[in-house]
């Protein structure tokens, strides 16, 4: 789009055959689910089945005698942590609670917190023994919802937890009494009240979310071998083999050079595969038996102990004036933590805004333990919440003052120099960019004919990350580069790392052979995470290449014996004095008579990203008797700085939308009055279906972030944030109902549809 | 899993005798579709499971002059594929076309579906619509119950010990009749009914009127409905729009559904009545011959 008249690359926005299709293809890509080595026993899990019950005593002696059964563990094989607060690549965590989401210590917080584990010959064995394990509970109240959760009378989760203020004046200075409110966020810009005073209109509204999954295909998985010499080697699915090792160290207070990770491909994660929860566990079984223990979740482990997003409630105020310029806004968020504190509400707090130039805001974001899974990233955690919110208030402030949504939103986009609501202010950036290319798209210049239908349109904001990451290449004597990275490939990032390579060198990328390898056999490498493998473990690659370029100006300047100054690298050429030339497999074919062996290594670590922006266009069909909503049409815009795979650039935004369309129209944690989530299964947890999405089609903008070498923009994240909004946005056009809670489910919004007819 | 014995008896009298036999702790095994998972997850820990696929019995589909015979084992890709059920029984071609995907239908039964007897199984209300009748055999003989009268709660039916459904019949079904089957799933594909309608109607010469209809009723209740008034209010009533609202609001009566993750109470009576107008329409249009498409999910 913006930039792609003016391409000057040979390698980059190609499609080359990634390198890992054949294996993935045929069934022959190793997932930890295959893992079996000789000896190995298996693993199962006791588990609550209370949302919220104290831990009487566990008797664990029948399970033991159980023939076939080898070990049993509990929280009493976990090491103490005391008050320690321990970095993790992904943020601090608090050992404490960290260590008690692994096997529960002296209460239960959520149905399905894990409690004990059994290892045994077989899984029917080692299942059967789980029932054995005896637990005796004090059951207790639950608290569920965030709102509750937060009133002083609410049942409390944790008695160490304290409110925690930044930016704020602490709310309760009584710091003695323990809380389920473990943050509270405030961030100020300008002079609010006068901002709305400015303001001819005005929109506030209160808005709810449900908890929601990553939906994720493979449950986490864990093998793990605790070795006589106190060496821990552990297979898994993971998005970070780094940040696994050194979780796993310190749940077990050994050093982090005694664990090796080896990552297994992996079947998705979004997020939800940074945190441990196997690993640990797997490796006490093993070192209390010898032998290699293999842990699985299922399907209803999965949903019930791992770490979804939460669930939010939100109150939103617009002020514009009559002209359509934001003058004001403030936000008042509280999010769902789960059993222990750790909400993205802060990121929330920081991204509500974020698409738009608001002189005066005020944010302010809480975050509160309730009896639900410890929640975690997911994919732009926190975004997706707030842009429903403000997305839909912007549409609400367009109908009311006969605006065009578009040309409201480029009046009133982010640009370079726009300073958020949080402080930073905004490099170069594609949000505008990304809603021109709404507004000029067929989808958008054709109408909408038919009864019920309606078009809706929504933008979203990412930050993306940085953060390190670790690429060392060597160079084979046919002149292939065989390339080793840390790097989890989730979305296809062998090949785009792969490609910057070759593009550096000037070689194919069929040239280059990938490889993602284990947490000893490469540099620290942060997780596949936060929309920064392309970006950071990219940046890691071409300096890996160009390591190599002068390695190889050596090498020639030595055959050719001239001076390296003489020796120029251009193109997968290097070339000489006097027309003296080698192409790069031809040079490549000598590094034994000149030297040995070219390594190349490069690193990635002070780089940021400048942000992602999305913009979305929808039609809907409302069938008005049941509420169901069929999605006819949808076009996303998204600035991906330089696409480098543009088929995995795409892949990203139609993923990223259809998970949106899920968290808008079905998916929830729904929950009965005693805590337990009721649908646990992929048949009654509703993701979509091919069924239930059109062709997502698909515009990428070019606007190259100068951070990176060849203006690199992460992906992954972003395309997630419109569609709730833009989906509520569209209703509302199809039959005139402003739906303000997700989802927004046949059930929710067939309800909303009769009170305006009975109204 | 625990462990259990597998048998595969090849007719009906070695498979009764093969659950006299295991005395009550045998399972009838069809597709497994729904048996299988049920043992993984603990629900179910029979002994031993019969293999009910061998039995010719059981796997009879073929009319003659007392109408239709569809056997229990029979699975929903032969039923889809029959021509006489495609002409005249064409609600349990739509149920069978929506359970589950291609893989599912390829193992899946009819007779399955039915003694699982869940309440939103999706065959039962075209069964009941359709008049279907349940032969079953058993330690004392041979006996036969109309459909809407075998369930009786979640995952109960009127089968005894060391009995087996052996086939459901259907009457012949009268010229100027149609029927048609559909469900409200918030996707379009690959979910559980949160209503379920199937209604067959017979229409006079004419086409305008009804003489006889009869409407059934899946998820509303602990067991699928047969909503016998709402059918026979019809009987002698022009075919509009006027009579079937008025038919939706005796269905609407007599459901008493709940609410859980799948749907709330006012939302399964709310659209109890918007499928009966629906699928009474399409029975309609059916039985007058009209084109008629229907995509599942929409
Ligand atoms: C992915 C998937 C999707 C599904 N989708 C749907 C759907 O859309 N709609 C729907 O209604 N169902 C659905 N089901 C459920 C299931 O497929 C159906 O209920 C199916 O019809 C069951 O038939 P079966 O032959 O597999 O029965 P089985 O599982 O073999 O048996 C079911 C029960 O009936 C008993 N039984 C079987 N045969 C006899 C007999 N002759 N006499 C006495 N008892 C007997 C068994 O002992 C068992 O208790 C789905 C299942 C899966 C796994």
């Amino acid at each position: 789009m913006a930039t792609a008249d003016k391409r000057p690359y040979k390698v980059i926005g190609t499609r080359p055959v990634r390198h890992d299709g054949a294996d993935k293809v045929t069934g022959r890509a190793k997932y930890g689910g295959d893992m079996r080595l000789t000896g190995m026993l298996y693993g199962a899990m006791v588990r609550s089945p209370h949302a919220h019950a104290r831990i009487v005593s566990i008797d664990t002696s029948q399970a033991e005698a159980l023939p076939g059964v080898r070990a049993v563990v509990t929280s009493a094989d976990m090491p103490a942590q005391g008050d320690r607060v321990v970095e993790l690549g992904e943020g601090a965590a608090n050992m404490r609670h960290l260590t008690a989401n692994i096997l529960a210590r002296d209460k239960v917080l959520y149905r399905g917190h894990a409690v004990a584990a059994v290892a045994a010959d077989n899984v029917h064995i080692a299942e059967q023994a789980a029932r054995l394990v005896r637990v005796e509970y004090e059951v207790l109240q639950p608290v569920m919802n965030v709102l509750d959760a937060m009133r002083d009378d609410a049942p409390i989760l944790n008695d160490d937890v304290r409110t925690e203020s930044l930016g704020a004046a602490p709310q309760s200075p009584d710091q003695s009494r323990p809380t389920n409110i473990a943050k509270h966020f405030l961030f100020e810009k300008g002079d609010v009240a006068k901002g709305f005073a400015e303001a001819d209109l005005v929109i506030e509204h209160e808005f709810d979310t449900a908890m929601v999954h990553q939906g994720y295909i493979e449950p986490h998985n864990a093998t793990a071998l605790w070795n006589t010499d106190g060496r821990i080697t552990i297979w898994m699915s993971t998005q970070g083999s780094f940040t696994a090792r050194q979780q796993t160290a310190e749940l077990l207070r050994v050093p982090v050079s005694s664990v090796k990770v080896v990552p297994m491909e992996i079947g998705g994660g979004f997020g939800g595969k940074i945190s441990v929860y196997l690993p640990p566990v797997a490796a006490l079984l093993s070192r209390k038996t010898g032998r290699p223990v293999k842990l699985q979740m299922s399907r209803a482990d999965v949903f019930e102990a791992t770490g979804p997003t939460p669930g939010s409630h939100m109150r939103l105020k617009l002020g514009v004036t009559r002209d359509g310029r934001i003058t004001a806004g403030e936000a008042w968020i509280a999010f769902d933590a789960g059993a222990y504190p750790g909400s993205p509400v802060g990121m929330a707090c920081m991204c509500v805004f974020a698409c738009y130039d608001v002189p005066h805001g005020r944010v302010e974001g809480f975050d509160v333990c309730v009896n639900k899974p410890r929640t975690n990233a997911y994919r732009a955690p926190g975004s997706t919440h707030v842009a429903f919110a403000i997305e839909t208030i912007v549409d609400e402030i367009c109908e009311k003052l006969g605006l065009d949504p578009l040309e409201f939103r480029l009046k009133n986009a982010s640009r370079e120099g726009t300073r958020r609501v949080d402080g930073p202010v905004f490099p170069r950036i594609g949000m505008v960019e990304t809603v021109q290319a709404i507004r000029d798209s067929q989808h958008y210049q054709s109408p909408l004919a038919g009864p019920c239908r309606g078009r809706g349109v929504a933008s979203g904001f990412w930050f993306n990350v940085g953060m390190k990451s670790s690429v060392t290449a060597t160079v084979n004597l046919d002149g292939t580069v065989s390339l080793i990275e840390g790097s989890t490939d989730i979305g296809g990032t062998r090949t785009s790392i792969a490609m910057q390579l070759a593009e550096t060198l000037g070689i194919a990328a069929e040239d280059v052979n990938p490889t993602v390898v284990d947490t000893d056999s490469i540099g620290y490498t942060d997780v596949t995470g936060g929309s920064r493998v392309t970006f950071a473990t990219g940046i890691a690659a071409v300096e890996a290449a160009r390591d190599i370029q002068r390695q190889m100006v050596q090498r020639a300047a030595l055959l050719w014996d001239v001076d390296p100054a003489a020796v120029k690298y251009d193109d997968g050429r290097l070339l000489g004095p006097a027309g003296k030339q080698f192409t790069f497999k031809e040079l490549a074919a000598e590094i034994h008579q000149t030297g040995g062996p070219i390594i190349g290594s490069g690193t990635s670590s002070s780089a940021t990203q400048g942000g992602a922006f999305g913009t979305h266009c929808v039609d809907v069909e409302v069938d008005p008797e049941t509420g169901k909503v069929q999605i006819l049409r949808y076009t996303i815009a998204q600035d991906a700085g330089t696409a480098i795979h543009p088929s995995y650039v795409e892949g990203q935004m139609q993923g990223g939308v259809v998970q949106g369309i899920g968290w808008a129209l079905n998916e929830e944690y729904w929950y009965d009055d005693r805590g337990t989530m009721r649908n646990a299964t992929y048949l009654d947890y509703r993701l979509p279906t091919c069924y239930d999405v059109p062709m997502i089609e698909t515009m990428i903008v070019e606007v190259p972030d100068p951070q990176h070498p060849y203006g690199v923009r992460g992906v992954g994240e972003v395309p997630i944030c419109p569609p709730p909004a833009a989906i509520a946005n569209a209703i509302y056009h199809a039959v005139g109902v402003r739906m303000r809670r997700l989802p927004m489910s046949p059930p929710n919004l067939l309800s909303e549809i009769l009170q305006r007819f009975q109204d | 899993m625990h462990d259990f014995d597998y048998e595969r008896p090849v007719s009906l009298v070695e498979a009764l005798s093969l659950m006299a036999r295991h005395n009550g702790h045998a399972r009838p095994l069809a597709g497994g579709t729904d048996l299988i998972d049920q043992m993984r997850l603990g629900r179910h820990q029979p002994g031993a499971l019969i293999d009910v696929k061998r039995i010719a019995e059981l796997n009879v589909l073929a009319a003659d002059a007392d109408g239709l015979h569809v056997g229990a084992a029979v699975p929903c890709c032969r039923i889809v594929e029959q021509p006489l059920v495609n002409q005249q029984y064409t609600a349990l071609v739509d149920s069978c076309r929506i359970i589950g995907g291609i893989q599912i239908q390829s193992r899946a039964s009819v007779g399955g579906n039915l003694c699982n007897s869940g309440p939103a199984a999706d065959s039962t209300p075209s069964l009941i619509a359709l008049q279907g009748v349940c032969v079953i055999a058993g330690p004392a003989g041979t006996r036969r119950v109309p459909v809407e009268r075998f369930c009786t709660g979640p995952g109960q039916n009127v089968l005894q010990p060391g009995e087996l459904l052996v086939e459901i019949c259907f009457p012949p079904r009268p010229p100027h009749s149609g029927s048609h089957y559909r469900r409200l799933i918030p996707r379009n594909e690959m979910d559980i009914a949160v209503v379920g309608v199937g209604a067959a109607v017979e229409l006079d010469e004419s086409g305008r009127t009804i003489r006889a209809a009869r409407i059934g009723l899946g998820a509303v209740a602990p067991t699928p409905l047969w909503a016998e008034e709402a059918g026979a209010l019809l009987a002698g009533q022009p075919a509009d729009d006027v009579q079937f609202a008025r038919a939706a609001e005796a269905a609407r009566k007599i459901v008493s559904p709940i609410t859980d993750m799948r749907g709330t109470r006012e939302y399964r009576i709310h659209v109890t009545g918007v499928l009966v107008q629906r699928v009474l329409r399409a029975a309609v249009a059916r039985a007058r011959g009209e084109a008629f498409t229907y995509l599942p999910g929409h």
